[in-house]
């Protein structure tokens, strides 16, 4: 209940929700029988599963360009690299199971002559690693790039442009054979997953549960940095980057921490995602994607912790109703929506809802001020200030 | 090119072939017309044989037009009088032409006809005998044509009608072809090994990698110490000959990727650079340009093919306006709401670059456009070693085309003066009465219709697809970062060194590794240099 206080209702309420869903949505899919109508078919488990890796996602944008205003558009990068080390590990379980039966190498490193694997494949046979791994490589990367990047006061839209870069020089790397993580197919046909066959109906309720068990902590994760005195620091610097540097503290260290947790939380969301849609290929490094990421945070309303979650969502719930019906249709609307988004709704769903909240009290105060009542009960003190 | 060099043979050999024949060395008792006849009634491979050579000792230009017949195996006799014609298919029929003077002979049904049989043998001795042929022709590009077919053939057998024909040749650069021709043939003859390392010296002159292998295999092959040691000094030579225009071939391919992205950033240059708007639609404004040259090309192939040759003058006007229209409706309904909000204008940009690939591939299809060179366009030429297309060259002359015109438009025009201004001090410039909205959407709709004339040039050697534009959005972005914002001179110099350092690297790191370590190195320059090679100093630099 501190914890509800400290964050607020909304998040509280967001997180209980995720919690429930990895609860309810595993049961209702393995212990309701088929014909039950509360029963959720098992194709829905692994995308449902693929929206709550995305909205953890948003939520690692979120933090840098809600509350640090870094407007990242290579979060794709940090997402496809946690898959990649996923990746990694669902490879090496595959085991003498591969079309070439080799027991050490995976197919494509077979079919492409190597004989032996390459170094940085050592140890991704364990989990553990294989999870250091995919907090490790997006983390390290974004703290190297952003070293640079904030140290020579790299802002705005030339950060924005570099991280772009960043993903596209990645796409074109993963892209080549020699790369040794499968080219152009990426990673695929993978078989189990500690054990679990991957294709099972419990495997999949469990990559569901783990993933919405990941984004609720991440939640808590952000909402609790964001809450702290860090958190204020990272909205300082945000809204005013010179003025904070000049009452002395460092905005670069602010930013290069913002940016490296986020990249982490990026990868985690990757590595969640990959089992569960069962491929990992170059096509997640195009630029486009990170964009996407952008849109969800925007339409759901940055700097809000729940929009970019909801944003997240809503749009990819959108894309798959719209790609399903009019495929033609859904860039149309996905490009209409980056345009009405920042035209109309800047403040993203969430955030205008909050706005015209804080107005409606604000006028409501004032008037009960003219009205010369004493103070007006409805004006709490703002626990923040 | 490829294509057309057989094409341009056969249209001269038919020129010459036509011609009455005053050749050389014709021997005055054999006559052409006669021996041409032995072809027909079945006989043996060997008998067919035989009548070639009898042919091509003849000297005879007119022959050649017959023996390219039977090589084609386009060379027929009839069945009722076993008299040899040249025969194309006309329909059912056959339209038949003398062998020689290639006037036609009326048409025969196919039946009537039989074709004189040949196998690869038969069609070696004919291109040798071509080339013997040929080495007497009138024209000299002939001559020399046939000296490099037999310099690429290296036959000792053609050593003596070489030096017969290098006697009688009276052009130099023939000459030269024709020794180069004759070395090559005595390299892999019985000659003395002193001839042979003269030889080696005539072709460690000429060069070229063609020389360097011929010179590599004899090296190996040849017992003489002298003639080992002439041919290794030539191959050394050949060497650093062909290091030296591999560099310069290096220099040019980087100029013309440069001149490629100096096209495709010189539109951002303005709507970044000058007026600081993210415009993420740039690359689709180059995309419609190259879609409004495919359409233009489709109009004119459907109501008037004889304007091919202009249609890319015809297109540059209207992808200017296309994609300037478009552009001046982004500002007008988008991007001035946006103005002071980079983030938002990214994203919004974005967007509208969404919706116009979506649009383009609803109307014209996913899939790549074929978009026609004219003629001046195709086609290459050699400089020293290095091959350069016609294509590529007219586009580095394009681009500085525009550069200029884009300099002079903005110094020396009334609208550029007010772009300056506006950007310069927005208010200060209002004051002096000038419609600064008004200026932000013409600077605007310029820098989109320059791309949109890129685009016109792109879809000359990029595949005109929905696409196109994302391949050049994130290169543009680097060359003008690179250059410095706000500065033309800046995106020139930025273009060029991209696009020479991208094609040195490729040598050593591959295409795709190579564009990689130039993203890294600009991002690596953007921390040492956050405002460009050429940053503007002074009053102009925003807080």
């Amino acid at each position: 209940m501190i914890l509800a206080r400290f964050l607020g209702p909304r998040v509280f309420i967001l997180v209980a929700i995720v919690l429930a869903a990895a609860i309810l949505v595993p049961a209702s899919n393995l212990l309701l029988p088929a014909s039950h109508p509360l029963h959720v078919p098992s194709y829905l488990v692994p995308l449902f599963g693929k929206y709550v890796c995305y909205a953890l996602l948003a939520l690692a944008l979120d933090l840098v360009w809600g509350y640090v205003g870094i407007l990242s558009l290579g979060h794709g990068a940090f997402f496809a690299l946690g898959g990649y080390a996923m990746g990694m590990y669902l490879m090496r379980q595959i085991g003498p199971r591969g079309v070439y039966g080799n027991p050490i190498l995976p197919d494509f490193m077979v079919f492409l002559n190597w004989k032996e694997l390459p170094w940085y494949w050592t140890g991704f046979d364990q989990f553990w690693f294989a999870c250091l791994m995919v907090v490790l490589v997006p983390g390290l990367l974004a703290f190297v790039f952003g070293f640079f990047a904030f140290r020579s006061r790299v802002t705005g839209v030339y950060l924005s442009i570099i991280t772009q870069a960043m993903t596209y020089a990645l796409l074109l790397a993963f892209f080549r054979n020699d790369m040794g993580f499968g080219g152009n197919n990426g990673l695929t046909d993978f078989k189990d997953i500690l054990g679990f066959p991957i294709q099972a109906g419990s495997t999949r309720a469990g990559l569901f549960a783990a993933s919405c068990v990941a984004l609720a902590i991440a939640v808590l994760f952000v909402g609790w940095i964001t809450r702290s005195k860090l958190g204020k620091l990272m909205i300082a610097v945000r809204d005013a980057e010179s003025r904070t540097r000049f009452i002395g503290w460092r905005p670069e260290y602010v930013k290069l921490f913002a940016f490296t947790v986020s990249a982490v939380m990026a990868g985690i969301a990757g590595a969640l995602y990959v089992p569960q849609v069962g491929i990992i290929n170059p096509g997640e490094f195009a630029p486009v994607n990170s964009i996407e990421v952008v849109v969800w945070a925007a339409v759901g309303g940055r700097g809000t912790l729940i929009g970019p979650v909801l944003g997240a969502l809503l749009v990819n719930y959108g894309k798959t109703v719209f790609t399903a019906v009019l495929p033609e249709f859904w860039l149309f609307m996905l490009g209409g929506l980056f345009v009405f988004v920042t035209l109309v709704l800047p403040r993203g769903i969430v955030g205008t809802i909050d706005h015209g909240f804080d107005a409606f009290r604000a006028t409501r105060r004032a008037r009960a001020a003219e009205k010369g009542e004493a103070g007006g009960q409805d004006a709490v003190p703002n626990p923040a200030e | 090119m490829n294509r057309l060099i057989p094409w341009l043979l056969l249209c001269l050999g038919a020129l010459l072939s036509a011609a009455p024949g005053a050749a050389f060395g014709q021997t005055p008792e054999a006559d052409p017309a006669a021996i041409v006849q032995k072809f027909g009634g079945k006989q043996s491979f060997d008998a067919t044989e035989a009548v070639v050579s009898e042919l091509a000792a003849t000297g005879d230009e007119r022959v050649a037009r017959a023996l390219r017949a039977l090589r084609d195996g386009d060379l027929y006799w009839r069945k009722s009088d076993e008299k040899v014609f040249v025969a194309t298919r006309k329909g059912d029929d056959y339209e038949i032409f003398d062998p020689l003077s290639g006037d036609s002979a009326g048409t025969v049904a196919k039946g009537d006809l039989e074709k004189v049989r040949v196998k690869n043998s038969i069609r070696n001795a004919v291109t040798g005998a071509l080339g013997t042929l040929t080495l007497r022709a009138d024209n000299p590009a002939q001559r020399m044509r046939a000296a490099d077919t037999l310099f690429s053939e290296g036959d000792p057998e053609m050593v003596a009608p070489l030096d017969a024909a290098i006697a009688a040749e009276t052009d130099p650069a023939v000459k030269t072809r024709m020794q180069e021709a004759r070395a090559s043939a005595v390299l892999v003859s019985d000659r003395p090994a002193e001839e042979k390392a003269a030889a080696a010296k005539v072709l460690a002159a000429r060069g070229d990698r063609e020389s360097l292998n011929k010179l590599t295999a004899f090296a190996a092959a040849t017992g003489d110490a002298a003639a080992k040691k002439a041919a290794e000094s030539a191959i050394a030579a050949i060497e650093s000959n062909i290091a030296f225009w591999n560099q310069a071939q290096n220099v040019w391919y980087g100029l013309s990727l440069g001149s490629v992205l100096l096209l495709a950033a010189i539109g951002l240059a303005i709507t970044f650079g000058v007026m600081g708007v993210i415009n993420m639609a740039h690359g689709e404004m180059v995309m419609l340009g190259a879609y409004t040259t495919f359409v233009v090309q489709e109009v004119i192939r459907a109501n008037a093919p004889g304007l091919f040759e202009f249609s890319l003058a015809i297109a540059l006007p209207l992808a200017f306006l296309v994609s300037g229209a478009v552009g001046l409706v982004m500002e007008r309904f988008l991007i001035r709401f946006l103005y002071g909000r980079p983030l938002e204008t990214l994203l919004a940009t974005f967007g509208v670059s969404l919706i116009l690939q979506q649009a383009v591939r609803t109307i014209f299809g996913p899939s790549n456009r074929q978009v026609g060179n004219p003629d001046f366009m195709s086609g290459a030429f050699d400089v020293g070693l290095m091959s350069v297309t016609w294509n590529r060259l007219w586009i580095i002359v394009f681009a500085l085309v525009v550069f200029a015109a884009l300099l002079l438009v903005l110094n020396r025009t009334p609208l550029g003066l007010q772009m300056r201004a506006v950007t310069q001090n927005r208010r200060m410039a209002a004051a002096m009465g000038i419609r600064t909205p008004w200026v932000d959407a013409l600077t605007f709709a310029l820098g989109s219709g320059i791309a949109g004339i890129a685009g016109v040039a792109l879809s000359q050697i990029d595949n005109v697809s929905p696409n196109l534009g994302q391949g050049y959005i994130i290169d543009s972005f680097m060359v003008v970062v690179f250059g410095g914002v706000g500065n033309l001179w800046g995106t020139l110099v930025g273009a060029m060194t991209l696009g020479i350092v991208n094609k040195f690297l490729e040598p050593f790191a591959g295409a795709v590794l190579g564009k990689i370590v130039v993203l890294v190195l600009i991002i690596l320059f953007i921390q040492k240099r956050p405002r460009g090679l050429f940053a503007q100093k002074g009053r102009f630099v925003d807080a």
